[in-house]
């Protein structure tokens, strides 16, 4: 039975899952543009606070105090609801990402996960493809031509790449033997995913920012032949919101890449002496995952500073013609060798 | 009334309220929508009875990609793309006779039928649905023979949309 | 079990709110002072031209319809990776099997052109 204890801790963890998307949101765009601005040699934003760190309430600020349009012709309650159906995908999907095993605070035990389900790969695949009906219906309820053009798009790649992501699921769950991302954190605790399945890795590095819609794969919203893509109407808070669930996304992909490949919360120490390190620091944690989503949104900024975006045609056939192979022969390759290898 | 009734009833109430609104909505994409609604609300059914593998597979071949391609389909009408007046059937009378005289025989037999007021077996802590589903799919003593036939069918899908699909080259303004 | 789920509908229930307060604080602070102009659908500074939706391209459906298929296999080979292990040698082949059958239709697709666009 439900006690309210207990749903007072589940409404209490969800808050602080969304807020430090939501905080992880606001300064990951100043972030992404410190990164970018570093590559190409200039300063970035350094104007509002020390280093420019006031500048997401800056811009959060004036988007709010900004006039919302509605082009004539729209499907209004759907150009309404589009941003927050965009939105709500991108703030659940982490919720069964384990951020560390358990935490003592005044003598009572938390453990540090919402929940750990059983299914909870199928849960991120789920989420996931719900992710792109505010794209289609944004694109879709606008009337424009770029927007619905662009808005279909990115379904049509999302959905090409989804199958590319869960192919690349498969190799964590056959050497784990169990879908729950506490126990594929657990089962890395003597070696990284990332070791055992390289290929896994690329394949889900790769389907994973054709997924978010990242460069080289930010066809959908090429700003020289679609102006913004499926949002080109959007404007002040319902703007805002389709940009938050794109820099959500993005910390997503990297929690659930760093979770299946990288050892989630685990600290690197782990690998070497195959036992628990002592010191907060060096000992697994949270911190650990934050430090490793960092690394990879890094990774994720560098390669849209360095890689053009790929023609349309040819992200399509990347898709179904190399990535969604190229999948399936991972799979049958590990599975074959933990079969011949005996479990 | 505890967790699981409220949650059964308001989700019970969503598919149902959303389905009707399937059939009555007068734009074609709307209609689409709420029947993604009435997934859901079945999905979550499918929680409440336990069943956590049908629940989200439910969400992620329904709602992420049968229903995509309903939307699809409705963006490839032309009549819906511009929206010009109702679209109903013009025999709907006759129609929701036959519906509800289904549906009231349906009851009729549900009234009879004895396992209605069956309570839900709770299932055993350690029970895993998903190891005896995956050791069923292939296992010759399970479903072997009905999860390879179903690649068969898969297959077959697959041409029919092609054969209807690919070879019209006037639709190509996209 | 259900208690595993209740979690995930407590954050569902959290994260719609927050979507709607969102649109909510731009409706109640932003200025609001429509002109037919500005009302128009954006085509780059052109007056618009035709309607908005367009009959999309048939290519969109036919993604669609590929995808069903694949995603069904998809969801097959992870339910089935997770038992691997006890599963041995005849989960492999068997798994084998439905996998061939379903890359000759991908190969068929293939061959037909229905992964390229022109």
């Amino acid at each position: 039975m439900v006690t309210a204890a207990q749903i007072w801790e589940w409404v209490i963890k969800s808050l602080i899952i969304i807020l430090v998307l939501t905080g992880g949101f606001a300064y990951v765009t100043l972030y992404e543009r410190k990164v970018l601005a570093r590559i190409q040699a200039r300063v970035g934003p350094n104007r509002a606070g020390p280093f420019g760190l006031l500048q997401p309430v800056a811009d959060g600020i004036k988007l709010i105090f900004k006039e919302e349009l509605t082009p004539a012709g729209a499907d209004k309650l759907l150009f309404t609801l589009a941003p927050v159906i965009t939105v709500i995908p991108a703030l659940v999907v982490t919720a069964v990402i384990p951020w560390g095993e358990s935490v003592t605070l005044f003598g009572k035990t938390y453990t540090l996960y919402l929940t750990d389900v059983n299914v909870a790969i199928l849960y991120i695949m789920a989420v996931t493809s719900i992710s792109v009906y505010g794209i289609a219906l944004a694109g879709w309820s606008s009337n424009n031509k770029y927007a619905t053009l662009g808005g279909l798009r990115a379904t049509a790649q999302m959905i090409s790449y989804e199958l590319a992501l869960g192919l690349s699921f498969v190799g964590p769950i056959l050497l784990t033997g169990s879908m729950s991302m506490l126990e594929i954190v657990r089962a890395q605790q003597k070696l990284w995913f990332i070791f055992l399945q390289p290929a896994g890795f690329v394949l889900f590095l790769a389907a994973s920012l054709a997924e978010v819609n990242r460069a080289p794969f930010d066809m959908p919203e090429a700003e020289q032949e679609l102006t913004a893509g499926y949002h080109a109407e959007y404007s002040g808070m319902k703007f805002a919101l389709f940009f938050m669930a794109e820099y959500i996304k993005m910390i997503a992909v990297s929690m659930i890449g760093a979770t299946l490949f990288l050892g989630g919360y685990l600290s690197p120490l782990t690998m070497l002496s195959g036992l628990p390190v002592i010191g907060w620091l060096f000992a697994s944690g949270p911190h650990w995952l934050f430090l490793k989503v960092a690394l990879w949104l890094f990774f994720m900024i560098w390669v849209r500073a360095t890689l053009p975006r790929i023609r349309y045609d040819r992200l399509m056939q990347l898709g179904w013609k190399i990535m969604f192979p190229l999948g399936l022969v991972n799979v049958i390759v590990t599975a074959a060798v933990i079969v011949l290898a005996g479990g | 009334m505890n967790g699981l009734q409220v949650v059964f009833l308001l989700a019970a109430l969503v598919s149902l309220f959303s389905a009707a609104m399937v059939v009555s909505a007068r734009r074609m994409m709307h209609a689409a929508l709420w029947l993604v609604l009435t997934l859901m609300g079945v999905a979550v059914i499918f929680v409440t009875l336990q069943s956590s593998f049908f629940a989200v597979v439910q969400v992620l071949v329904y709602v992420g990609a049968i229903a995509i391609l309903i939307i699809f389909s409705v963006m490839l009408t032309r009549r819906v793309m511009e929206d010009h007046g109702d679209q109903i059937l013009p025999g709907w009378r006759a129609a929701g006779l036959v519906a509800g005289l289904l549906f009231a025989i349906i009851v009729g037999f549900l009234a009879l039928w004895q396992g209605f007021t069956t309570m839900l077996v709770e299932l055993p802590a350690d029970a895993d649905n998903l190891l005896d589903l995956g050791q069923a799919l292939v296992s010759p003593q399970g479903y072997a023979l009905p999860f390879e036939l179903a690649s068969v069918l898969l297959v077959a899908a697959l041409i029919g949309a092609i054969t209807i699909a690919v070879d019209r080259k006037e639709d190509q303004h996209g | 079990m259900f208690e595993d789920y209740l979690p995930l509908l407590v954050i569902l229930a959290l994260a719609v709110l927050i979507g709607f307060i969102v649109v909510l604080l731009g409706v109640l602070f932003g200025p609001r002072r429509p002109t037919p102009r500005k009302m128009a659908p954006y085509e780059s500074g052109m007056v618009p031209y035709g309607p908005g939706r367009r009959r999309m391209s048939v290519r969109y459906y036919l993604i669609a319809v590929l995808f069903i298929l694949f995603d069904i296999e998809v969801v097959f080979v992870v339910s089935w990776a997770v038992v691997l292990r006890k599963l041995g040698t005849l989960g492999l082949l068997g798994m084998l099997v439905f996998l061939v059958v379903l890359e000759v239709a991908h190969l068929y697709a293939w061959k037909k052109g229905a992964l390229e666009w022109d």
